[in-house]
């Protein structure tokens, strides 16, 4: 019985401090149909800021409340300056343009971060006033972690007042519910959602903050609050207050039970809830079905290849087959890599661009069939060829199932959903530590015997990647690819001529997730190793950013990208310790100045 | 010969009875105007028809085949070609792509991954654009054409199953006056080389009264007066209604 209370509280009491970030992320949303990204991120530097203030005050009650509130309004000022700066000029863009551009935030603020305050883990002296215990039957719980739930509930309780009891608030609800509608009522918006992003992340950062005496400031904090800050108001509802704290709850408890009854699965237990509400409840809990608030997407003009583009692209393949003769181990193996990303991007732009599914977990494509490699090397001993033939299979397979429960989707909902299934399997991969290796991965993934030449290796990722890439090419410019996109542009339309959308998507899909899964094959035979990295939000991230370098609206736009991109992000990694900020701004330009990419850009010039 | 028959068509929504019984027949060849003020019912009735929406009770025989409630897409297969109000049609492809869309649904080839679509159907679709007139902007990218070309590309995409019956919701709306008539005029034809039979909605009466065979006038989800031009003019119901005359 004890057990049951204590996890019951140690539960309840994680679940505030969710609650505190989710609030703020759920209320930006609600407003202004932004995802936030570096919501994590501005938790993170709560706990920093609180971190330099605490120090300084003194050590009793009142000087800890009054540092928080000064950290969680610090943090607040850094938001208003991330929304003037940056996040006001996309609130038009499509959802996906604006969820990249809050993780070039993340990217920045982490390094950004790590400059100011260091690598290393910082942690407060905690005060005696909050080291005393609480005894509860036989257990002994300390006050840090109960204060927690008492301050929950608390802000619930602000919040509701704020909403219920201001003309702010009223405000923030007309706008939640109808946003036309607090245009036509002639409220300043841009000062409106200034102040909702302000308030988000002073949340945030209060969130932050509050969390020191039970841990530490760290850099690992904008990442993994942020991922569980998006279950919540995903499971809740976007934009609910009551469903971020009831969710919130539900989401505490269960992983305080989870990590002691099911300490292998606590991950996959809380992606799965989340995957279970959107399936059944895609709304989540107390959601609103928002009429698609999104402005009608501009669609261009797909053309065949030119003459003049096509003599490139076999000019640029003959380049790249004899290359090797030319150039070193080092670029001979940046050019694998370049070959696997072409075949990567090309698979998340199929499903995107033409299938007009945004997806923010592609890398779960690409991990599946990495690992299908891997387990069929480590459990059946399977030769490089078999692995390589069971990598797509194994991810379309799963892409198909998973497609049978999401193509009813779209926007924003998909991309999380998305998302869920990389967490999922990413918790998998890494905490399933008898099948998998967990972090220390799977090792020995190596060619075979005639493949071990790095040289012949490259050739062979090359004939499959760039190979595999001009199939899914052609697949678009097929009867398939027509319907694909005639069903994106217009659905009614694509119905109302007897097309099957659901039929169309679900077989995009699962298209999609094998190609992807065969480039993680080729990459797992690569690199010889299969780690839970390749799964982790980066690599969702790395296609994403491929795809949108490239152009999301052309044909040859996810092959110029990967190539660009592979290309910039070794000059990086080589030129910079801070690639982090300089990828970060990379992305803010490219969204901010070029949001068609390389190739639209290309294309318009013509 | 009779080719649709809607019988006791109902549909509500929260309590409100957007279609309360509303009954009509269809022969072939036939030209019949579904008129009434905003919020008749009439946009619902559509829909009912085309399979956007399941009514709440009523029947809807195409041919003698009972098609209520049926999917939209299966409408389709059984020779029903709509227009939509605003228009829509496909932007990320040229003019005749559109119409080879259409074909290669048409056929069933949609789930074909290796040849070029390109090669499908081109000489049906070079067909179908002469029929509307379009002839020479076949490589035209679809997003960017005038409204008329627009509503006229969706004309020709509603004859690409070669329809028995076609569903025009406002086939006419947004158009420069001078195009509508003429728009309507190759509805017209169109009907009369085919035998294809047609039920559109239209506000504007000139169009109504000059292109309709028969008229149906609907108001709060009934019809009120049904009829030649000349007949609905004089009916007295109708000039209440539109004219609140009393």
């Amino acid at each position: 019985m004890d057990f049951v209370f204590v996890q019951l509280l140690t539960g309840l009491s994680s679940a505030a401090a969710l609650f505190l970030v989710a609030s703020g992320l759920t209320i930006i949303f609600g407003v202004t149909r932004v995802v936030n990204f570096a919501h994590g991120s501005l938790c993170m530097l709560g706990a920093y800021i609180g971190w330099s203030v605490l120090r300084l005050l003194p050590r009793d009650p009142s000087g800890f409340v009054f540092g928080v509130l000064l950290a969680a309004a610090a943090t607040g000022a850094i938001g208003l300056a991330i929304e003037i700066g940056l996040l006001r000029r996309v609130y038009r863009a499509p959802e996906l343009l604006q969820l990249l551009l809050t993780f070039a935030v993340l990217l920045i603020l982490q390094d950004v971060t790590q400059m100011v305050w260091g690598a290393a883990d910082l942690t407060l002296p905690r005060p005696l006033w909050l080291r005393a215990f609480v005894r509860i039957g036989d257990a002994r719980i300390a006050r840090y972690d109960l204060y927690p739930i008492a301050i929950g509930p608390l802000v619930l309780g602000l919040l509701w007042l704020l909403m219920r009891r201001t003309r702010f608030g009223m405000l923030v609800r007309a706008a939640t519910e109808n946003r036309q509608m607090v245009a036509a009522l002639g409220v300043n918006e841009k000062i409106l959602f200034s102040a909702v992003f302000a308030l988000g992340a002073a949340l945030a950062g209060l969130g932050g903050a509050l969390s020191l005496p039970g841990g530490s400031a760290n850099l690992q904090i904008d990442l993994s609050v942020v991922v569980e800050a998006f279950v919540v108001v995903v499971v809740g509802g976007m934009g609910s207050l009551p469903g971020a704290f009831l969710a919130s709850v539900l989401i505490g408890v269960l992983q305080a039970f989870g990590i002691v009854l099911l300490p292998k699965i606590t991950l996959v237990l809380v992606f799965s809830v989340m995957a279970l509400v959107l399936a059944i409840r895609p709304q989540g809990l107390f959601g609103r079905r928002a009429a698609s608030a999104a402005p009608a997407e501009v669609f261009t003009l797909i053309r065949p290849a030119s003459a003049a583009v096509k003599w490139f692209g076999l000019a640029a393949l003959i380049v790249a087959a004899v290359a090797p003769f030319f150039v070193g181990p080092y670029w001979v193996s940046v050019l694998t890599e370049a070959a696997i990303s072409v075949l990567f991007a090309a698979s998340l732009h199929f499903a995107m661009g033409p299938g007009g599914m945004p997806s923010f977990g592609h890398a779960a494509w690409f991990g599946i069939g990495a690992y299908a490699a891997g387990l069929g090397l480590r459990i059946f001993a399977l030769p490089m060829e078999a692995g390589m033939a069971l990598a797509p299979l194994a991810a379309g397979l799963v892409a198909a199932l998973f497609a049978a429960c999401v193509v009813r989707l779209s926007g924003v909902y998909l991309a999380m959903l998305t998302l869920a299934l990389a967490q999922i399997v990413w918790a998998g991969a890494s905490q399933l530590v008898d099948l998998t290796g967990g972090d220390n991965g799977i090792l020995g993934v190596r060619p075979a015997a005639w493949a071990t030449n790095p040289k012949v290796f490259y050739w062979l990722a090359l004939a499959l990647c760039v190979g595999a890439a001009l199939v899914l090419r052609g697949v678009l410019f097929a009867p398939f690819g027509y319907a694909l996109r005639a069903a994106r542009d217009r659905p009614l339309r694509a119905e109302a001529i007897g097309l099957d959308a659901v039929r169309l998507r679900l077989v995009a899909l699962t298209i999609s997730g094998a190609a992807a899964g065969l480039s993680g094959g080729v990459f797992a035979y690569a690199k010889g190793s299969v780690f839970p990295t390749y799964i982790a939000v980066g690599k969702s991230v790395d296609a994403l950013l491929m795809v949108l370098l490239g152009g999301v609206q052309t044909m040859a736009g996810p092959i110029v990208g990967a190539i660009a991109y592979t290309g910039l992000f070794d000059a990086l990694l080589l030129a910079t310790d801070f690639w982090r900020l300089a990828l970060g701004l990379l992305i803010v330009v490219l969204v901010l100045v070029f949001p068609s990419g390389i190739a639209g850009m290309a294309g318009r010039l013509r | 010969m009779t080719l649709l028959a809607v019988e006791g068509l109902r549909k509500s929504f929260d309590g409100v009875h957007a279609v309360a019984g509303v009954s009509f027949r269809l022969q072939a060849g036939e030209m019949l105007a579904l008129i009434g003020p905003n919020g008749a019912g009439k946009s619902t009735c559509f829909n009912l028809l085309n399979g956007q929406l399941r009514p709440d009770a009523g029947r809807v025989l195409l041919d003698g085949t009972d098609i209520t409630g049926r999917q939209p897409r299966q409408i389709w297969r059984l020779g029903v070609g709509r227009s939509f109000q605003v228009a829509s049609v496909f932007a990320s492809m040229t003019v005749i792509e559109n119409l080879q869309t259409a074909l290669i649904a048409q056929a069933g080839q949609v789930f074909r991954f290796g040849r070029p679509a390109d090669g499908y159907f081109r000489a049906e679709a070079a067909a179908l654009l002469r029929l509307v007139g379009m002839a020479e902007q076949g490589g035209q990218a679809a997003g960017v054409l005038a409204y008329g070309d627009v509503k006229r590309l969706e004309l020709a995409l509603a004859l690409a199953n070669d329809p028995r019956l076609l569903l025009m919701d406002e086939p006419t709306a947004g158009m420069a006056p001078a195009e509508r008539g003429a728009l309507m005029a190759l509805v017209r034809r169109i009907a009369r080389e085919r035998g294809t039979a047609v039920l559109f909605t239209e506000h504007d009466m000139e169009i109504v009264f000059s292109s309709a065979d028969r008229i149906l006038v609907m108001d709060r989800g009934r019809l009120i007066a049904e009829g030649d031009a000349a007949s609905v003019r004089a009916d007295p119901r109708v000039r209440a209604v539109y004219l609140g005359e009393p």
